[in-house]
C-alpha cells in the first residue's frame, strides 16, 4: 500500500504464519501417529505437512520483506 | 442442526440435513484468528481514516496492486464461489464464460477507456460523475438506486451466508447473520474503505490458500484432466461439459440451454460491462488509487486474477461430477436447489421436483418415504464446493477452508456498506440535508450510515428468503438497476450530443414515470402507457418495442430506454433554441428537425441497446 504505515502484506504475512504453523504442526502429529480422520480423503499425500509449510514459508517471506520500518 | 420444528423419529432426523462439516477444536482456533485479525485491523485503520478522503476513499494511496486485488476480491464473494461451482456441476464447462467472457474484456474496457473518465474528474462516486455529466437530479436518481442496491446486496450476502453456516456447520443462522454483521460493522465503520480495502487482500490470499487444494487433489484422484474428461463422459453420456463453443450454435445442443449470441453480446456485453463498468462496489476500488496510472493498471491485473478463478471454481464443480460418492460408494447425485427446499424438509412440493432430477427410482421412492439409505441423502448443486472441502481437507485445513469461505462473505458485505456510506454521504446526504457540514461531519455521518446499512442489510437478509433461489434475486437486481445505467454512462461519455445538465428536468421525468413501468403492471398498459408517452415527445412516433414483440423484462427496459432517448432528443432542440432569442421564430420547423435528429439518433441507439437485452434475455432465461 503506498503512504506510511504498516503495509497490507505485513498483516497477510503474520496471518499465513500463523495459519502455516498450526497446519503444519497438525500435519507432523497426524504423520507421527498415524491417526487420520476418518472421512478424509488422500491421507497417505500428508497435505497438511506441504501445504502448512508452503503457508509458513510464503508468510515469512511477506513478514521480512513488508516488515514495518524497512527501508524500500 | 435440525431444519424441523419439531423432531420426531431418527427416520425423519436423517432428512433433517445434518451439518456437512464438523469443526474440531483446530478449525474453530482458525475461525476465530481471523475475526480476531480483521477487528483488529479495522481498530488499528482507525487512527488514518479521520479525514473524509481518508474515510470514504482510502486517502486515494492505493497501488496498483492493492487496487486490483480489491478490486476482483470485492466480486470474488462465496455467493459467486458456491453459486458458479454449483452452475459448473450442473452445465459443465460452459460456467466458465461468466469470466472469461462475462468480465475479463469488461475489466480491461474500464481500465484502458473509462478510468480516465472517472479518475480525472476526481468523483468520490458513480453517481458523482452523473452529476458533473448530468447535473443534481441524475446524481440524485442514480444515488437512491445504488444506495438500494448496494443494502439488498449486503442482505443476500448475509442470508447466504447464513445458509451456507447452516447446511456445512449448523450453525443458527440468527447467530451467523449477528456474528458476521457485527464483525463487518466494527471494521468497516473504524477503518472506513482502507480496511475493506485490507480486508479484501486477505479475503483474496485466503481463498487462493483455502480453496486451492480442492482442485489439486482433486485432480489427483481422478487422474488428471484426462481422466476427469474420461470419467465426466461415462458418468454423463456426454462430452458436452467439456466444450466452451461448440454446442452454442443451438439452444439445445448445450447443458446450460444457451446461444453464443446471447454470451456473446448479454453476457459479454450487456451484462458484464453494466456489472464492472458501472457497479460502484467494485469502480470504488480503483478510485482510491494513488495515480491515473494506477488506477488504469488496477483492473488490468485483476482481470489477470479474474482469468485464474475458474480453477478454483468451475474445476471443483466438474471434479464433483466424477468424486463426489454416496457412503455405499455409488455416484453421489445433487439435485436443484428449489428440489432440495421441497424435500428439506419434506413438502408437497417435493414429489414432482424430484421425478425431473437424475435420482434412481429406487433412490427417490426411499427420500419421498423418508426412509434412510446410503443414496437418500440429498444435496443441492451450490454444495458442491463444501462438499469437496469435506472430502480432501481435515482439521486445521477444513477451517482454512470455512474461513474463505466466510471472508469471501463479509468481504461482500463490507464492499456494500462500505459503498453505501459513501454514495449516501457524498451523494444524498451532503448536496440534499446539509452542504455546510464539516468534513469531520461527514466522516460521522459516514459511520453512523455504516452501522444504519448494516442493520437494513439484516431486515433484507430476511426479506431475500422469500424469493426463489438467491441468484434469481441477484439477477432481478443486476435487471432493475445495472443495464439502464451502463446505457446512461457510456452515452454520457462518448456521445457529445447526448443531454447535457439542461435536461435532467425530462430525464428525471422520465425515470420518476418509467420506473413504475418496470415494476410489473399488465403488458398492454404498460405498452399503452408507453406508447402515450412516446407520442407526446416525440410527435406520434410509436413505443419500438411493441412492433418487436419483446420479452416481458426487455420490453419493459427497452420502453423506458427508447423513452428516455426521445425526451432526451427532444431536449437537445429545445435548450439550443432557448439559448438563441432570434430563433424563436422559426420555432416550429427547427425545433421538428431537431427533435426528429435526436429522435434518429436515439432510435438507432435504442435499437442497439434492444438487441442488447434481447439477446441478455436469451441468456438469462
Amino acid at each position: 500500500m503506498h503512504g506510511s504505515g504498516i503495509p497490507i502484506w505485513f498483516f497477510i504475512g503474520v496471518l499465513l504464519v500463523t495459519y502455516g504453523l498450526m497446519i503444519l504442526g497438525y500435519g507432523v502429529y497426524e504423520w507421527h501417529t498415524g491417526s487420520y480422520p476418518p472421512l478424509v480423503e488422500l491421507t497417505n499425500l500428508h497435505t497438511p505437512v506441504w501445504w502448512g509449510g508452503l503457508l509458513t514459508a510464503l508468510g515469512v517471506l511477506y513478514v521480512v520483506k513488508f516488515r514495518p520500518g524497512r527501508v524500500r | 442442526m435440525s431444519f424441523l420444528k419439531a423432531p420426531a423419529s431418527p427416520a425423519l432426523l436423517a432428512f433433517s440435513a445434518a451439518p456437512l462439516a464438523h469443526l474440531r477444536s483446530l478449525d474453530i482456533a482458525v475461525i476465530a484468528i481471523y475475526f480476531a485479525m480483521v477487528i483488529w485491523i479495522g481498530f488499528y485503520l482507525k487512527g488514518r481514516s479521520n479525514t473524509g478522503e481518508e474515510f470514504f476513499m482510502a486517502g486515494r494511496e492505493m497501488t496498483a496492486w492493492i487496487a486490483g486485488l480489491s478490486f476482483v476480491s470485492a466480486n470474488l464473494g462465496s455467493l459467486e464461489l458456491m453459486g458458479w461451482a454449483g452452475s459448473a456441476y450442473q452445465y459443465g464447462i460452459l460456467a466458465t464464460h461468466w469470466y472469461w467472457v462475462g468480465a475479463i474484456p469488461a475489466m480491461l474496457f474500464l481500465g484502458l477507456v473509462m478510468m480516465p473518465f472517472y479518475y480525472v474528474c476526481k468523483t468520490h462516486s458513480v453517481p458523482g460523475y452523473l452529476n458533473l455529466r448530468y447535473g443534481e437530479h441524475a446524481r440524485v436518481l442514480a444515488a437512491i438506486s445504488f444506495a438500494t442496491e448496494m443494502i439488498l446486496m449486503s442482505g443476500v450476502n448475509m442470508f447466504a451466508m447464513a445458509v451456507v453456516m447452516k447446511v456445512v456447520l449448523g450453525w443458527s443462522m440468527t447467530f451467523s447473520i449477528v456474528v458476521s454483521a457485527c464483525a463487518v460493522t466494527l471494521y468497516v465503520a473504524l477503518g472506513g474503505l482502507r480496511s475493506a480495502i485490507f480486508n479484501e487482500v486477505l479475503q483474496f490470499v485466503l481463498i487462493w490458500g483455502g480453496a486451492l487444494l480442492v482442485p489439486i487433489l482433486g485432480l489427483i484422484q481422478a487422474g488428471g484432466v484426462d481422466g476427469l474428461k474420461r470419467q465426466i463422459i461415462a458418468n454423463m453420456h456426454s462430452d458436452s461439459y467439456f466444450h466452451l463453443w461448440r454446442d452454442t450454435a443451438h439452444f439445445a445442443d448445450n447443458p446450460m440451454g444457451v446461444h453464443w449470441t446471447g454470451i456473446v453480446f448479454g453476457l459479454g456485453f450487456a451484462i458484464s460491462f453494466g456489472y464492472w463498468c458501472t457497479d460502484f462496489l467494485v469502480v470504488q476500488r480503483v478510485l482510491a488509487a494513488h495515480n491515473l496510472r494506477a488506477a488504469r493498471m488496477a483492473p488490468i491485473i485483476g482481470s489477470f486474477f479474474k482469468m485464474a478463478v475458474p480453477f478454483i471454481v468451475i474445476l471443483p464443480g466438474l471434479l464433483g461430477l466424477v468424486l463426489l460418492q454416496n457412503p455405499d460408494g455409488s455416484r453421489m447425485q445433487l439435485i436443484p436447489q428449489d428440489t432440495w427446499k421441497a424435500c428439506v424438509p419434506m413438502s408437497s412440493d417435493c414429489a414432482p421436483l424430484l421425478k425431473q432430477t437424475s435420482l434412481s427410482p429406487a433412490v427417490q421412492k426411499d427420500v419421498l418415504n423418508q426412509k434412510e439409505g446410503p443414496q437418500s441423502d440429498l444435496h443441492s448443486y451450490n454444495e458442491v464446493l463444501p462438499l469437496m472441502m469435506v472430502r480432501y481437507l481435515g482439521p486445521g485445513l477444513l477451517g482454512l477452508g470455512i474461513t474463505a469461505l466466510i471472508a469471501g462473505f463479509m468481504s461482500g458485505m463490507a464492499g456494500n456498506v462500505s459503498a453505501f456510506s459513501t454514495v449516501w454521504t457524498y451523494d444524498l446526504y451532503k448536496p440534499l440535508i446539509n452542504k455546510k457540514g464539516t468534513d469531520n461531519h461527514y466522516v460521522m455521518v459516514g459511520r453512523l450510515s455504516i452501522v444504519f446499512g448494516v442493520l437494513v442489510s439484516i431486515g433484507a437478509g430476511y426479506l431475500v428468503q422469500r424469493s426463489h433461489g438467491i441468484m434469481d434475486y441477484v439477477q432481478a437486481l443486476f435487471s432493475i438497476f445495472i443495464a439502464p445505467l451502463l446505457a446512461t454512462i457510456l452515452l454520457g461519455m462518448f456521445w457529445k450530443r447526448h443531454p447535457n445538465r439542461r435536461l435532467s428536468g425530462p430525464a428525471l421525468r422520465h425515470h420518476l414515470f418509467g420506473e413504475p413501468l418496470r415494476m410489473g403492471p399488465p403488458l398492454s398498459r404498460q405498452a399503452g402507457l408507453c406508447g402515450a408517452f412516446a407520442r407526446r415527445q416525440a410527435d406520434g412516433r410509436k413505443c419500438l418495442s411493441r412492433a418487436v414483440g419483446l420479452s416481458f423484462h426487455s420490453h419493459r427496459h427497452f420502453c423506458g430506454q427508447y423513452v428516455y432517448q426521445a425526451q432526451a432528443g427532444g431536449g437537445v432542440g429545445r435548450s439550443r433554441l432557448w439559448r438563441d432569442p432570434a430563433a424563436q421564430g422559426r420555432a416550429g420547423p427547427v425545433l421538428q428537425k431537431r427533435v426528429a435528429v435526436g429522435d434518429a439518433g436515439g432510435v438507432h441507439l435504442c435499437g442497439a441497446q434492444h438487441f442488447v437485452l434481447v439477446a441478455s434475455f436469451f441468456f438469462l432465461r
